[in-house]
């Protein structure tokens, strides 16, 4: 095991760097106008700490891909890792050309949910099915991943610029909107806390469920709120659920997926809360005179730079080489999958941003919401198609 | 048409907004672009003369400036995206699961998803991507294509070509970037013009007006990256023709040899064998604990492709010539010809053929009085034993059930779950008794049987499902899907940029520049360019946060 441990903690260890590398970029924010764009001795080290961890993330890739035998991109934790990295590089490519302390402060702790949310996976190493089995497997993922790392800085800037700009003197609707979002991604760090801590006790609960006529078992490693339909609890000395998953969801994974959303938002929700306690203020609002010392500008262009780059990267790996390794394996370079379908919307969503920005103006305040739900689709594209809808590409 | 003549002397089109030439804006057409009351200039098709701008009386104009207007053009995008979204919301059909109730659209939706499935399926979005709709949607977007692009590209090329090195103040001084400066020597324009040429800037002078520019290529990506996209738009209506685009499916048995459906006779194929692996279990690499059902990792079919000789002779066994030796594997097709074969599925241990023995009812021990065997595929009407029995093969079921009646029927044509009724006669009599057989099964219809038939035997083989293709239309959306990467790469990572250095009259100096996108880029440039010379640095007179 000891290529697979090697790779773990490698994995770990580029996980603590990006986090210490964050605090780092924290301190080379300037306030002051005049000192804004000079290299600071923390930028540098904060640059220094993300390019190890980076290259600690790539020495976990490699042992892995030793290991396995095949491009550790193959399932849900395996990929969303890999997206985690990608986003990382682009970061680093961007930050190199614009300098700004501002972008890691948001970047890396928002790449850094990611790695964590990937390892809420199962990381155990799997052989690969065989309709994976093509050189097009790395190919089309990398290629697909660093995309959308690269529009993932687009909605980082974005983000920043909505945070910076939007007016929270009073309670609007632009400002809710905001800070949804904002909540939104506490809702990942609600899933990460929960499924870490009942991972850490080990919490089982066991279920008989009837489907057609057959028992199978359901597994559930979070306290039940939500039982599955038509199941009988077998574990004892565990949580009495609240109530069954209606009879619409369907799939024999429904009650359990449920579940964890529930625990999710449960979570999330108690943890925004105690933020807000202690901020005292919409996490919008405490947020914004960080941003003061950044030029609105300059956001509005990383944001924008980042959808130029990303898009014609993403269209590459995400639709034509998809379509030609669509082809070998299926003998159909398109068939309206779910999957498929969602990185159409998600390019003829990029397009419209990029035809409403050049053609119509759409600069500033409005780009940056459309950066914002723009990566809002490509999540959904990573989540809720692989876990809720049938999907070809259901990998975990 | 009515030519505007500019006070430079230059001709320019109906519809001008800027001077080709001079960038001096045109009296009149200035609510075209938006210019009146801002004080930069709207140089987004550098105040070009559009079509769809300009005429506006005929129906033909008023079509065209719909199609042109990239307002509609985003509309159509967000139409198409909408109505991908609402095509996931449940399966479309052709993903209804094999373990649905029905795979009848009209029964499934409503059965597994309810009132909200019936609507579903009864809007048609359970065949949303090839609805009448969805497709007019598609043409409409490559109909706005062509003309967006027609109406722009050509102004656009025109106004380029013919811009000069010296501009109009009023056009200078109302670009973004612009600065003015006193007593400028030459030596330090020289120093200029140096730098930016050292950036790579292509620099023309013409009477002491400078004009730097680089990266004009760009500025087509767009109109490359749209020819791209109909080019995809038209491969997919040819492939709905069928000598561009032809698809069939076909089962073959392991040892069987068959005409490939979709060639016209002229190509066999025979599965030598279909092979099924699962991964190691032992490995133990992957002894993770959650992998607990077995995976497969290789679906093959070793086959022999034959060409036929003389296809087109009626009634002529053909000769068969092998072209071809192949194992098909997922991810790995067979091609031919203009022919691809992929492997698309299996049906495991079909059964190939059942031999069976006939005793005396009465006979304990079972002692055979005589055996035959039944083909599943190519059965006969009648069997003989050696010993002299006649069996009459009176009901075939390959894939037996029960009806809710009580009927014996077959599901399907595969041999999955024989059953038969037989007739057996013993030697030398007419008088025949009736058995029905299947596996775990021997029923004597009357109870006075006096012979029984058992199972002796069974052989079992493999099936192939194999995809036949042939599709003529790849190259196009190839070629297309290339064009259309080169042409966003063009236009996305490259920048128009332009540096105007117009020393005036006056011995004042104005520089101005402008570029289509990262002004970031432009300014550093130019930056870099008037350091160390008096020229005054370009102000950008629109900053987000004024």
């Amino acid at each position: 095991m000891g290529l697979y441990s090697t790779s773990s903690s490698a994995l770990l260890i580029a996980f603590i760097l990006y986090l210490v590398a964050t605090f780092f970029f924290g301190g080379a924010i300037r306030q002051d106008k005049k000192e804004r764009h000079q290299k600071t001795k923390a930028g540098t080290i904060g640059l220094v700490i993300t390019i190890i961890g980076f290259i600690s993330q790539i020495v976990y890739f490699i042992t892995r891909w030793i290991y396995t035998g095949h491009a550790p991109v193959s399932n849900l934790f395996e990929f969303t890792t890999f997206l985690g990295m990608s986003m990382i590089l682009a970061f680093i490519i961007i930050y190199s050309y614009y300098k700004t302390a501002f972008l890691g402060v948001f970047a890396l702790p928002l790449a850094t949910i990611i790695i964590a949310y990937a390892s809420m996976f199962s990381t155990d190493a799997a052989p690969l099915v065989a309709s994976l089995q093509s050189y097009w497997l790395p190919i089309h993922v990398s290629t697909v991943a660093l995309g959308q790392g690269i529009l993932f800085i687009s909605f980082v800037a974005g983000l920043m610029y909505l945070i910076r700009q939007i007016d929270q003197t009073k309670l609007t609707l632009r400002n809710t909107m905001l800070e949804l979002v904002i909540y939104g991604i506490f809702l990942f760090i609600g899933f990460i806390a929960v499924t870490t801590i009942f991972n850490a006790v080990s919490y089982q609960a066991t279920f008989e469920v009837e489907r057609n006529g057959q028992q199978i078992m359901a597994e559930y490693h979070l306290p039940p709120i939500a039982e599955p339909q038509d199941s009988t609890l077998l574990s004892e000395n565990v949580m009495t659920p609240w109530f069954a998953a209606p009879d619409w969801m369907h799939g024999d994974e429904a009650g359990r997926k449920l579940n964890t959303v529930i625990w999710s938002f449960f979570a999330g929700t108690i943890i925004y809360g105690i933020t807000m306690l202690i901020s005292r203020k919409r996490i919008g609002k405490r947020l914004q005179p960080l941003l003061q010392g950044v030029k609105p500008d300059m956001l509005d262009e990383i944001m924008y730079r980042s959808v130029a780059i990303g898009f014609p990267v993403f269209t590459l790996g995400g639709l034509i080489f998809a379509a030609i390794w669509a082809q070998i394996a299926w003998g159909r370079f398109w068939g309206w999958d779910p999957k498929e379908v969602w990185a159409l919307i998600t390019w003829f969503f990029y397009a419209a941003f990029l035809h409403l920005r050049l053609s119509r103006g759409w600069h500033g305040e409005k780009s940056g919401w459309l950066a914002v739900v723009g990566f809002a689709i490509i999540m959904f594209n990573l989540i809720v198609v692989n876990l809720v809808l049938a999907s070809l590409h259901s990998y975990a | 048409m009515n030519k505007i003549k500019c006070e430079c002397g230059h001709i320019n089109p109906e519809g001008t907004v800027l001077c080709e030439a001079c960038g001096k804006p045109v009296e009149g057409n200035q609510h075209i672009d938006g210019n009146d009351d801002k004080k930069l200039l709207n140089m987004r098709y550098d105040g070009s003369a559009r079509r769809s701008q300009t005429y506006q009386k005929s129906i033909v104009d008023k079509i065209w400036s719909f199609f042109s207007s990239v307002k509609v053009g985003v509309w159509l995008i967000v139409l198409a995206l909408i109505a991908s979204i609402f095509g996931t919301i449940f399966p479309q059909e052709q993903f209804i699961p094999q373990d649905a109730v029905s795979r009848d659209p009209a029964i499934f939706y409503e059965d597994r998803y309810g009132i909200l499935g019936l609507m579903y399926y009864q809007l048609g979005f359970h065949h949303m991507y090839s609805s009448f709709w969805f497709i007019t949607l598609l043409a409409l977007i490559g109909i706005s294509l062509v003309i967006c692009s027609l109406d722009r590209f050509v102004p656009l090329y025109r106004a380029l070509r013919n811009q000069r090195a010296k501009k109009h103040k009023k056009f200078l001084s109302r670009q973004r970037l612009y600065s003015e400066s006193t007593n400028i020597h030459d030596n330090d324009i020289d120093k200029l013009v140096a730098s930016l040429k050292n950036s790579r800037y292509k620099i023309t002078e013409e009477n002491g007006y400078i004009l730097a520019e680089k990266g004009r290529f760009s500025r087509w990506g767009p109109y490359v990256n749209h020819i791209g996209l109909i080019i995809i738009l038209l491969a997919g209506i040819l492939r709905t023709t069928p000598i561009m685009f032809s698809e069939e499916y076909m089962w073959v048995r392991e040892g069987e040899q068959r005409v490939i459906p979709g060639t016209n006779n002229q190509y066999y194929i025979e599965n030598q064998e279909f092979i099924l692996e699962t991964h190691d279990q032992e490995d133990e690499r992957f002894q993770g604990g959650s992998l607990e059902e077995e995976i497969a990792t290789n679906f093959q079919t070793d086959v022999i492709i034959y060409e036929a000789e003389n296809p087109d002779v009626v009634g002529a066994e053909p000769e068969l010539e092998p072209i071809l030796e192949y194992s098909i594997q997922m991810n790995n097709p067979a091609k031919f010809d203009k022919y691809t074969l992929y492997q698309q599925g299996y049906q495991l241990n079909e059964f190939k053929n059942m031999s069976f023995y006939i005793h005396d009812a009465d006979d304990e021990a079972g002692e055979s009085l005589g055996t035959f065997t039944i083909d599943l595929t190519n059965p006969e009407s009648v069997y003989e034993t050696d010993s002299g029995f006649r069996v009459e093969l009176t009901n075939y079921y390959p894939d037996y059930v029960m009806t809710e009646e009580g009927t014996p029927v077959s599901e399907t044509d595969f041999p999955r779950n024989p059953a038969f009724v037989v007739t057996v006669y013993p030697p030398d009599s007419d008088e025949g008794e009736v058995s029905f057989l299947g596996i775990g099964m021997n029923i004597d219809a009357t109870g006075e049987n006096q012979y029984k038939v058992a199972i002796d035997d069974v052989e079992f083989r493999d099936v192939s499902g194999i995809t036949v293709s042939s599709d003529r239309t790849l190259p196009f959306f190839f070629v297309g899907a290339m064009i259309f990467m080169i042409g966003v790469i063009q236009g996305m990572y490259w920048q128009h940029r332009r540096v105007w250095i117009n020393k005036q009259k006056d011995n004042s100096l104005l520089v101005a520049a402008h570029t289509n996108k990262n002004w970031h880029g432009i300014k550093r440039d130019i930056e870099k360019a008037v350091e160390g010379t008096n020229v005054t640095m370009v102000k950008d007179q629109q900053e987000l946060d004024e």
